[in-house]
């Protein structure tokens, strides 16, 4: 187990993470600074102790990130692969972009929630803010508890489970009905973050209605 | 029989406008279409150099040294780029364009020494392949964003907007996403692709530093990182721009090409490259970070000439989009025919968002894409990136400069006033530079 402590800053946390050998690794004093744990290449382990600013995560491939904290905004931004799990909240744009891997917040996560996201899966065990999965692409974003305004606006593939209230939908983002594959599909995904004290049953699963996929002029009113 | 003596054609509602009404009257859906403003707008046209004389006196052609080389993004980076020309190939996307146009940019502007530039849509393995000096842009949409690209990049440029659309994002139509560019972006073939306007994690710039400041640490701060912003109120986004952090910062003028949006967007939002220029030296010099962060402006270079004016003005380096596609053959007159059969003809083609582009570069279509040989067309960009070069050094020697970075505003004067007063230097024949005190 190697400690970096982070009143020397970042710098020296981010270069062992670069390095292709996996490490255990412990970071203390994070104090709320950014691209803590970015870019990491190989299969690490790290545990933050403590609150933790911009990007923690970031762009993450392979390696397991745990914050026992609160995160701030774009938590595991453009993650590849790995795991990211805030044991806390997570602030605005949490897995924006991601393209894979795992991530997941055992409190709220705040608005856009998996913007843009690109096959990341998004566990999140309380609410999500307005615009969440806007544009979302690929992946799968799990609410457990409710969905803020606007979700899943101009939604394309991605898979939106919700088991509270959606306060409302986005364009072109319509409820789906709950198959087989889905529900298993989310066991899956809730076993994987840990979550037993639900199932897929208690879920509504939100998709695309496609009906944006061209630019169609009498489709302007939806924008 | 009409006396065409007596046909006054309107100045407001000219042929065009004309036209225009009743193409929106038809459809009832705005023009989309690429290329750069097709408006007149003051220019580096509107600027000429003062050659030496009595007080100045020139280097001999051919015989005395006039470098060009320019170091690009030694303020934080470890690895700065050096190019041998202060030219730059501007980000284009594979996508908008095929793979052997990208293949083709790499190549040319490989052979000059300089660099090229990826687009929305991600690094292909052809253009790192035939890239000397590879800039990876990173763009609000994330497309094909990943880590090991990053890595693989000689520099990033943080794209916040680009002169022919600030403000806005993109839309790369179904007709060019083949089931490559699907996959890179991560979406299903065939469909729209819109491109996001703003970045899906940081707003504003004190969010810009921090995320500048994440991809430093990813990259171990070994590559610059560029900041591009389409020109519109250029002296605080350059100045925001160097605040955040940036090693260079590009501007895009308004003259700037695309490959798709609006008409009214390319032609009434932003402001033309010559302010533009002299807006970002002004930014930079009251920083004290004048030469310190490169400055590289683009939009509607065509020339050595204009070269020679942007540097003159202050910039580091130029970029070219619009210049390099038809130095590889668009808009060439050799496809006439095909260009007729779209009901438009050479010289005007701007329908880039169609993918059915004769020349091969505007197109996912294999056929058409075939069309273009990438070596030719990379040697014929490679002479036109020469000539551009031979021609500033021209000029730098006639104003007696033995480096390009030498030419200055005194060099410069303008033919209107309208140039003299957003360019900052003096009417020909006077000294008056209008809003500055004699």
């Amino acid at each position: 187990m190697t400690t970096f402590d982070l009143c020397d800053g970042v710098r020296p946390l981010n270069a062992c993470l670069h390095e292709a050998s996996a490490k255990s690794v412990s970071v203390v004093n994070p104090a709320g600074r950014h691209a803590i744990a970015v870019g990491a290449v190989a299969a690490h382990d790290v545990s933050i102790d403590g609150n933790v600013g911009y990007y923690c995560g970031g762009m993450n491939q392979h390696a397991s990130i745990a914050v026992h904290g609160n995160a701030g905004p774009g938590l595991a931004e453009n993650i590849m692969s790995g795991r990211v799990h805030v044991h806390g909240d997570a602030s605005q744009y949490c897995a924006a972009s991601g393209h894979g891997g795992l991530v997941v917040v055992d409190g709220n996560a705040s608005s856009r929630c998996g913007i843009s996201m690109k096959g990341v899966d998004i566990v999140v065990r309380g609410n999500v803010g307005h615009m969440s999965a806007f544009m979302a692409q690929k992946g799968c974003l799990v609410v457990c508890g409710d969905a803020g305004e606007a979700l899943g606006d101009s939604l394309y593939e991605a898979r939106l489970f919700v088991r509270g209230d959606v306060a409302s939908l986005g364009a072109d983002c319509v409820e789906k009905p709950m198959e087989t594959a889905h529900c298993v599909q989310l066991d899956s995904l809730l076993l994987a973050a840990g979550v037993t004290d639900c199932d897929s049953s208690a879920f509504r699963r939100f998709g695309s209605a496609r009906e944006l996929y061209h630019f169609n002029i009498d489709n302007t009113a939806a924008y | 029989m009409v006396d065409h003596n007596w046909l006054r054609e309107s100045a407001t509602f000219s042929r065009p406008v004309i036209a225009e009404i009743e193409r929106a009257a038809r459809t009832g859906i705005y023009d989309i279409r690429g290329f750069g403003a097709k408006r007149h707008v003051p220019s580096f046209d509107d600027l000429v150099f003062l050659g030496a004389s009595m007080s100045r006196y020139p280097l001999e052609g051919y015989r005395e040294r006039c470098d060009t080389r320019v170091t690009l993004g030694d303020r934080f980076a470890e690895k700065p780029i050096t190019l041998d020309i202060p030219i730059t190939i501007a980000g284009m996307s594979f996508g908008a364009l095929s793979a052997q146009a990208k293949e083709a940019l790499g190549r040319g502007a490989s052979q000059m020494g300089t660099s090229t530039t990826t687009g929305d849509g991600g690094m292909t393995p052809e253009e790192r392949r035939h890239s000397t000096h590879l800039v990876y842009q990173y763009l609000p949409s994330r497309y094909g964003m990943n880590p090991d690209d990053l890595r693989r990049a000689d520099a990033i440029e943080m794209v916040v907007g680009q002169g022919a659309k600030p403000g806005g994002g993109g839309m790369l139509l179904g007709q060019k996403i083949s089931d490559r560019v699907a996959d890179m972006r991560d979406l299903p073939a065939g469909i729209d692709q819109r491109s996001a306007c703003r970045h899906p994690d940081w707003t504003g710039p004190d969010d810009l530093e921090i995320k500048i400041q994440e991809l430093r640490e990813i990259t171990d701060w070994q590559i610059p990182i560029y900041v591009k912003v389409g020109a519109a109120r250029t002296y605080y986004d350059v100045t925001l721009a160097v605040k955040a952090g940036a090693d260079v910062v590009v501007v895009d003028g308004m003259q700037g090409g695309t490959a798709a949006t609006q008409d009214v967007f390319i032609e009434h939002v932003g402001i033309p490259t010559l302010p533009a220029v002299r807006q970002a030296v002004e930014a930079l010099t009251e920083l004290g970070m004048h030469r310190k962060v490169q400055l590289i402006v683009s939009g509607g270079i065509r020339s050595g000439a204009d070269v020679a004016k942007a540097l003159a003005m202050g910039a580091d380096a130029v970029s070219i989009g619009t210049a390099a596609l038809i130095a590889l053959g668009d808009n060439n007159a050799v496809h006439e025919a095909e260009y007729n059969k779209l009901g438009t003809s050479a010289g005007f083609y701007d329908d880039y968002q169609d993918g059915r582009d004769p020349a091969g570069i505007c197109t996912q279509d294999p056929e058409l894409a075939s069309r273009l040989d990438p070596v030719e067309a990379g040697k014929r960009l490679a002479n036109y990136l020469n000539v551009l070069n031979l021609e500033a050094q021209t000029i730098a020697r006639a104003c007696g400069k033995s480096h390009v970075h030498n030419l200055e505003p005194q060099d410069l004067a303008a033919l209107t006033i309208e140039a003299a007063a957003m360019a900052g230097v003096p009417l020909a024949g006077t000294e008056w530079v209008p809003g500055k005190q004699m």
